[in-house]
């Protein structure tokens, strides 16, 4: 590493003349420097760090397959209409669907739920060709068995591509409900895996940006050390600055590990601008760093560290994020929660560049979240990070 | 000297081996039923490793150790239940209450419940920790916490207490009171070893094994070992001590010398006679102003020992 | 001893209702050995930390260097070396990256760096463990590169919090030595200590008891107020008559030295 030395001079005969210490860039790279050495000597982590992702990209993208092929649909017609016999045939015609007609009433769909006969119903009311001839809107009743949620809302999606197919045949509109489009547009073939890269970068991210900083702080308050850097001439924010950049590289150092092995074993498109995926995902990483930093001004011991970071947000980024859970299918009180989780717009980011090559003005919304987010925690961390050992 | 078998404990010839290092090289030892025996030396002198060897926890590469005549490598069980222990980094339950933690190690030894509220009183009033029954272990300053440890060692009334370096980290006073404790279940009659790294301690001891290095350089009375030293050590003061210090440093029949405040220690190889002190004072130009023969202190026969030349 | 680097008067440190520093009004000259003796929680480590700015006063005046305590707490930390009672260097890091960083943190020129690193080795003997990790080396070796970095940017004033417990006696006396050196060379050492024989290093001791001053004195003059052969009797005898007084009024603390 490179020292300024002339510089170092200046600063060094300065001191004690005036109170106020200037930012010294040698200091910062001082600990910078330092902290590269914490994490190449800690092997295993470092092992965890890259192999990790890797890991939960094949398991997610092979071993979890998510994709729910032939489910067994139960068919409650009671239109017994040509309309209804047709729409019954593009279930049959998918290949998700394994439609049957059942005989029995509405009330018995839980029975058959239980014996796992069916894991869907779809109740078609007697007027259905006659709302489908008027245009008028047409409610057609969906009965998905949701003990298993992550299915249920696969599911669901499923049903509506087929009833988007279905109404693009018949040229009418047929409201439906979800917004799932832009799923089904940009991802026809309904691969998981495109899901999964961006998710595990995400999660990743987070991982080293938010779990990894926040111990690497508390440790140091830990084992003394911390000590010894505030009876030094270092600044907080000298400090926070050199601790926090050799994480950024190697948050950005995984993000293209992972990136590449999805790219180039899970053939994930990218069809969107590299430049702006850099950029955003640097926004998103800053915010990931925040929360950190957040973390260890409120903690003393690695371990604590690693139990708030773990809840505050592995947790949050896996479960409710959209990584795997979708958000609209989950109960309003949550949906608001999530708004709280940076990988929430991330993944928005990201989805949009890779699958669908988005702009920066229309990520513009998930953008601007994040940057509100790092703002407010950051300015809440710097100040909270203390200089004595009153808190 | 009793029969070995008879005695509180007996080492013969003991080697212990880590990998290729030997962490203790061909020790013998023997300590008298109800002796308070010091085993005093530095870190990495082997004491925790003999120290093991006496508790049952390590197998001998050579030789044996006798506990109260029992085989401390075969004959275990028998060796532990009359055998208490405070391991150097004692871990008490932090989130238990002192009682607590004395009634825990008491149903581990199984104490007769008749037997058991009588020791406890003993114990708390040994430790003087009885108002502090119902804190937190955690919550108690070093040295109490170095009673309660030995406390819970105690509960089973052993015949035989080994104790790592009690007192390192300890304050003197609690160190003081440490030892007056020792010196109390001593007179029950229990054998006590006890290893420290503070050589001052050994002055507490009835006798003394200084070790360094896997060996035993010194086995006796705290006199006796201070009795051993070769040398000769003055203590000199005056104007300016540090040259008073480079001064006797450079003189060929010095040893060495040590500044203490504004005093000077030399340890010279033979007593100097009167005409060599008016020769230095003549030399220091009237800087050495006093001098007098000092008593040695273990740590100086230690260094002296473990030949500490400068 | 002509110029005082240490001035403290009156210096209280609460940590809510427990008085840490209890009205503490001390000198120290420059180049002294100054030590701080007392039990657990007798406020030892806390005054030692409100000087280097790492706790704040709570009233009373101090200054450190010339600068005070509540307003240049930057330019005392310029201007003193601090040896924490917790070992404080990078296991993971080399002794000789130690150095660099601390080198680093100080604002060291690379060419001074060099030189002072090249110093610390020699003088400390750790020259042929320049390139080992810190976590293999004996206990006595890592005290003396703490010691050697907290020097690393030539301070004038010196904190050493128990700097020598767990080092064996050899080690020990090398590490006093080093002190005396440095001491001689007009810096000013204030160390806290739990071996009454390195009281008798220092030239003057402070005795604390509750946070209070029980005695400040020479180590020889102590000794021959109370009539005792060494500083350990002495100590023995203030501290333990003050324990004595403080169970039977009651009060006694008995809590460990606060954070």
């Amino acid at each position: 590493m490179e020292r300024r030395a002339g510089e170092d001079d200046r600063l060094y005969r300065n001191a004690g003349r005036k109170e106020n210490v200037r930012t010294s860039r040698s200091r910062i790279l001082s600990i910078a420097h330092k902290e590269f050495f914490h994490i190449l000597r800690d092997f295993r982590t470092l092992i965890i760090v890259f192999l990790m992702p890797v890991v939960q990209l094949i398991m997610f993208g092979y071993a979890l397959n998510l994709e729910i092929q032939r489910v067994d649909a139960a068919v409650i017609d009671f239109s017994r209409s040509t309309a209804s016999r047709d729409l019954v045939e593009r279930f049959e015609g998918s290949r998700f669907f394994r439609p049957f007609y059942f005989e029995g009433g509405v009330s018995q769909v839980g029975d058959l739920f239980k014996s796992r006969a069916a894991r869907v119903a779809l109740i078609i009311p007697s007027d259905f060709e006659r709302q489908l001839l008027h245009a008028s809107p047409v409610s057609l009743q969906v009965l998905i068995d949701a003990s298993d949620s992550n299915a249920a809302t696969l599911i669901r999606n499923y049903c509506n591509q087929v009833l988007v197919d279905y109404n693009a045949s018949r040229g009418a509109q047929l409201p439906v409900p979800f917004d799932v489009r832009t799923a089904v547009l940009f991802n026809p073939n309904l691969k998981s895996s495109y899901f999964f890269v961006p998710g595990v970068i995400a999660m990743i991210l987070v991982m080293i940006s938010a779990l990894l900083t926040s111990i690497a702080i508390a440790r140091e308050k830990e084992t003394g050390t911390m000590e010894q850097m505030l009876v030094s001439p270092v600044l907080p924010h000298e400090i926070i600055l050199g601790k926090v950049l050799p994480y950024i590289a190697l948050a950005f150092a995984d993000a293209a590990v992972i990136l590449f092995v999805g790219l180039l074993v899970f053939r994930v498109p990218f069809v969107g601008s590299a430049v702006l995926l850099v950029l955003l995902t640097t926004l998103y990483i800053i915010t990931a760093l925040s929360l950190g930093l957040m973390i260890s001004t409120r903690v003393r011991t690695q371990q604590v560290a690693m139990m708030l970071a773990l809840t505050v947000t592995l947790l949050p980024t896996i479960l409710l994020s959209g990584l795997v859970f979708p958000i609209a299918s989950m109960p309003a009180a949550l949906q608001y929660v999530t708004y709280l989780v940076p990988a929430r717009y991330y993944l928005l980011i990201v989805r949009g560049i890779l699958l669908k090559g988005s702009l920066l003005g229309q990520l513009a919304a998930p953008a601007l979240s994040l940057v509100a987010m790092s703002l407010v925690l950051l300015v809440v961390s710097v100040r909270r990070f203390s200089m004595n050992l009153e808190r | 000297m009793t029969a070995p078998e008879t005695r509180g404990i007996q080492i013969t010839n003991f080697r212990k081996l880590y990998g290729k290092t030997e962490a203790v090289k061909e020790v013998s030892l023997s300590v008298e039923r109800g002796e308070l025996f010091g085993l005093i030396g530095p870190d990495g002198a082997g004491k925790t490793t003999l120290m093991r060897a006496v508790c049952t926890l390590l197998v001998p590469d050579g030789g044996t150790v006798l506990v109260q005549g029992r085989d401390a490598a075969r004959d275990i069980a028998a060796v532990r239940a009359r055998l208490g222990y405070m391991p150097q980094r004692f871990s008490l339950y932090q989130d238990l209450t002192v009682e607590q933690n004395l009634r825990f190690f008491a149903d581990l030894f199984q104490v007769r419940q008749k037997e058991r509220e009588g020791r406890l009183e003993e114990l708390y009033r040994f430790s003087r920790l009885g108002p502090f029954k119902k804190r937190r272990a955690g919550a108690l300053s070093g040295g109490m916490r170095q009673k309660l440890a030995l406390s819970c060692a105690l509960v089973h009334t052993p015949e035989t207490l080994v104790l790592d370096e009690p007192t390192t980290g300890v304050d003197p006073v609690s160190r003081h009171e440490f030892w007056e404790i020792l010196r109390a279940i001593q007179k029950e009659g229990t054998t006590i070893l006890v290893s420290t790294a503070y050589l001052d301690e050994a002055d507490r001891c009835d006798r003394v094994a200084l070790m360094h290095e896997g060996r035993i350089v010194a086995v006796g009375t705290p006199e006796e070992i201070k009795a051993g030293f070769r040398h000769v050590l003055y203590r000199l003061a005056g104007r300016d001590a540090r040259e008073l210090r480079r001064f006797f440093s450079g003189l060929p029949q010095v040893h060495s010398t040590q500044l203490f405040g504004d005093a000077v220690h030399v340890v010279f190889a033979k007593k100097p006679g009167q005409s060599d002190w008016e020769e230095w004072r003549h030399a220091l130009e009237g800087k050495l102003e006093h001098w007098s023969p000092e008593r040695p202190s273990v740590e100086d026969v230690f260094l002296e020992l473990i030949g500490s030349g400068r | 001893m002509h110029e005082t680097s240490v001035t403290t008067r009156e210096l209280t440190r609460r940590f809510g209702r427990f008085v840490a520093v209890d009205r503490v009004s001390i000198e120290v000259g420059s180049g002294e050995i100054f030590g701080f003796l007392g039990a657990n929680g007798a406020g030892k480590t806390t005054l030692i930390r409100v000087l280097c700015g790492l706790l704040k006063p709570t009233t009373g005046e101090a200054t450190v260097a010339g600068y005070d305590v509540y307003t240049q707490s930057e330019r005392i930390k310029q201007n003193i070396g601090y040896m924490s009672q917790r070992f404080s260097l990078y296991e993971d890091l080399t002794v000789a990256e130690n150095i660099e960083f601390y080198g680093g943190i100080y604002g060291l020129a690379r060419t001074k760096l060099r030189q002072k690193e090249k110093e610390i080795l020699k003088n400390f003997g750790l020259h042929r463990h320049a390139d080992s990790l810190t976590a293999g080396l004996p206990f006595g070796f890592k005290q003396r590169l703490a010691l050697g970095c907290a020097m690393l940017h030539e301070p004038p004033i010196l904190f050493l919090d128990e700097p020598t417990s767990g080092v064996d006696p050899r080690a020990r006396r090398e590490f006093w030595d080093t002190i005396h050196e440095t001491a001689g060379r007009g810096t000013t050492v204030l160390v806290t200590t739990h071996f009454m024989e390195e009281a008798e290093y220092c030239n003057r001791v402070l005795i604390m008891h509750v946070g209070r001053i029980i005695a400040l004195d020479t180590p020889d003059a102590l000794k021959s107020r109370f009539e005792k052969r060494t500083m350990q009797e002495v100590f023995l005898e203030l501290v333990g008559k003050e324990i004595g007084e403080t169970r039977t009024r009651g009060q006694h603390g008995e809590q460990g030295e606060k954070p």
